[in-house]
């Protein structure tokens, strides 16, 4: 997405001296017209950042209860209200999901939770950058690369929803009902039916284009376009034109129940499948990152209580998200049919 | 959000104005080498694409960037630095421009009556204040629509970095059309309010 290291520097130098004055300026100038919104988290930032030692033991002592040993570490450490950077993709924002969960963390950890909703590629390059504490994320290959790039500490499953092929209701290129998504995008090319793609490097994007890949297809032409923007966007202009994308199911049912005229077409196929992860920012890369509360996240995401919230998150009666974590794995395995009740009693 | 979409307006807009307007009269009135060359720098600054200005901004502001240790990247003043780059050729390009195009016979006039330097300066901003006005709304305009820069380095934070523009595109993005182009109407609506009172300034300018 960015430009080469060396462009990079190179550009950064150049913009420096012609910048320079203009952010002295901007710094002192700002400095009366700023709120108290703003000094705030700088404070808080400065807290977290001096005080990280004695929690960061605290949570690599104890692993499984974890979640209780930074709430309290954090607590002790402040009482101040921590700020989290949360970079995710617009499908988690745009489905409602994080308005629904999130306030549960805030609440519990006396966190405020920053959401900067982008795509998967542009999320892992906020954390590469030390920009963001901690991702939540879905490119499962390119997650595992993060992690082994020495950014972020670990990647734990979070839940998974599926992809969905849709298209208009008569179906021009009759692909309903396939069961092989590779087939129904080869069957998409040969009919040279109007297909949009994300074409934004994000989570959705790198899907599509494995799919592509397994068909032997290299999709190119007229009916293959490349929006380059959020999965709703895609879905607006899929619908304007009548053609083809593929979509998480998440977005699309969100879409749906507001009058999008679109239909599912094929799904189903275990290639659809999409994994989500969560990924705290490597402290070690960027000591200016939140770590604790990072980790704090990670841990409680992924714990069976959260799991069964999103379970429960529903639009108009459809279940958006399938839980995933190890504790609810665990769970599962252990004790289905209660675990199945308490996922209802939820 | 309303208010911060003024906020940080108002904020970009009143130090592009503090380094703009004499900046622009210091170039339209003193000669130095290299001044062409400047002039034709602002000039090109008055064109910049905002998403460029937001991406510079990001990769000066990021943490592994120049300016990371600051931590203003998804902050407001994130965003008015990025919109200070914007606006600021515009108010010194167009501040310039007024200024040369006041009557060249006005400054040896002055000189003769005894006028001392920063006497001259007063009396030529003041005959060039509508043109310099011009200059404020075209800045104001641009700050206030602003999309794509602010998105990149506010991150569209919910309660801090959110402001119009960048929630209309979120809005969008969910489908909510109706309520997307509800949060235009008050958008708009903040800039007619705006413009309305900057020309009523204007009037009173103009009879005094």
């Amino acid at each position: 997405m960015f430009a080469h290291k060396y462009m990079r520097v190179g550009l950064l130098l150049l913009l420096l001296t012609s910048l320079f004055v203009l952010a002295a300026c901007g710094d002192d100038d700002n400095g009366d017209d700023e709120d108290t919104a703003e000094t705030t988290p700088v404070a808080t930032d400065i807290v977290s950042e001096t005080t990280p030692e004695p929690a960061e033991a605290a949570t690599e002592e104890a692993e499984e209860p974890a979640a209780e040993a930074t709430e309290a570490a954090l607590e002790a450490a402040s009482g101040e209200e921590g700020r989290l950077l949360l970079a995710t993709t617009t499908s988690t924002e745009d489905s409602g999901l994080l308005d629904y969960i999130l306030p549960d963390f805030e609440e519990k950890y006396n966190a405020t939770v920053d959401v900067v909703a982008v795509g998967t590629g542009q999320a892992l390059e906020l954390g590469a950058n030390g920009d963001a504490d901690v991702v939540l994320v879905h490119a499962r290959a390119r997650e595992d690369e993060f992690v082994a790039e020495g950014n972020g500490t670990q990647r734990y499953d979070v839940m998974y929803n599926d992809y969905v092929i849709v298209g208009p209701a008569d179906d021009p290129a009759r692909i309903q009902g396939m069961t092989d998504a590779a087939a129904a995008l080869a069957q998409l090319a040969s009919e040279e039916a109007l297909f949009v793609s994300r074409g934004d490097d994000s989570g959705t994007h790198t899907k599509e284009l494995s799919i592509w890949a397994a068909a032997e297809i290299e999709p190119s032409g007229d009916w293959y376009q490349s929006a380059g923007q959020g999965m709703g966007e895609v879905l607006t202009i899929t619908a304007e034109q009548q053609g083809y994308t593929l979509s998480d199911r998440a977005t699309y049912a969100t879409r749906k129940a507001a009058g999008l005229e679109l239909e599912i077409l094929v799904e189903g196929d275990p290639v659809l499948f999409n994994p989500y992860g969560v990924i705290p920012v490597n402290p070690e890369k960027h000591p200016s990152v939140n770590a604790e509360l990072a980790q704090a996240f990670a841990d409680w995401i992924t714990s069976l209580e959260t799991q069964e919230l999103i379970a429960g998150y529903e639009v108009e009666g459809q279940a958006l998200f399938t839980p995933d974590s190890e504790a609810w794995r665990a769970a599962q395995s252990e004790a289905p049919a209660e675990a199945d009740a308490t996922a209802e009693a939820e | 959000m309303a208010l911060r979409s003024l906020q940080v307006t108002i904020t970009a807009l009143g130090i592009c104005i503090v380094i703009g307007i004499p900046a622009g009269a210091a170039l339209a009135l003193i000669r130095f080498p290299g001044k062409r060359l400047l002039t034709a720098l602002i000039y090109t600054g008055m064109g910049f694409p905002p998403v460029v200005i937001g991406l510079m901004v990001y990769l000066l502001l990021s943490r592994s960037g120049p300016l990371g240790s600051l931590g203003w990247l998804f902050t407001l003043r994130a965003m008015i630095l990025a919109q200070i780059i914007l606006a600021t050729p515009l108010i010194v390009g167009i501040t310039m421009s007024s200024v040369l195009g006041v009557d060249p016979g006005l400054q040896p006039q002055l000189r003769a009556l005894g006028a001392t330097r920063w006497q001259i300066v007063r009396a030529l901003l003041l005959e060039a204040r509508f043109g310099i006005i011009v200059g404020v709304v075209a800045g104001f305009g641009s700050v206030i629509s602003e999309v794509g820069a602010v998105m990149l380095v506010g991150g569209n934070i919910e309660g801090r970095t959110r402001v119009m523009t960048t929630a209309i595109v979120l809005e969008t993005r969910q489908g909510s059309f109706d309520f997307a182009l509800a949060l235009g109407i008050i958008l708009l609506a903040l800039s007619f309010i705006t413009n309305l009172t900057m020309v009523l300034g204007q009037g009173k300018l103009s009879s005094s």
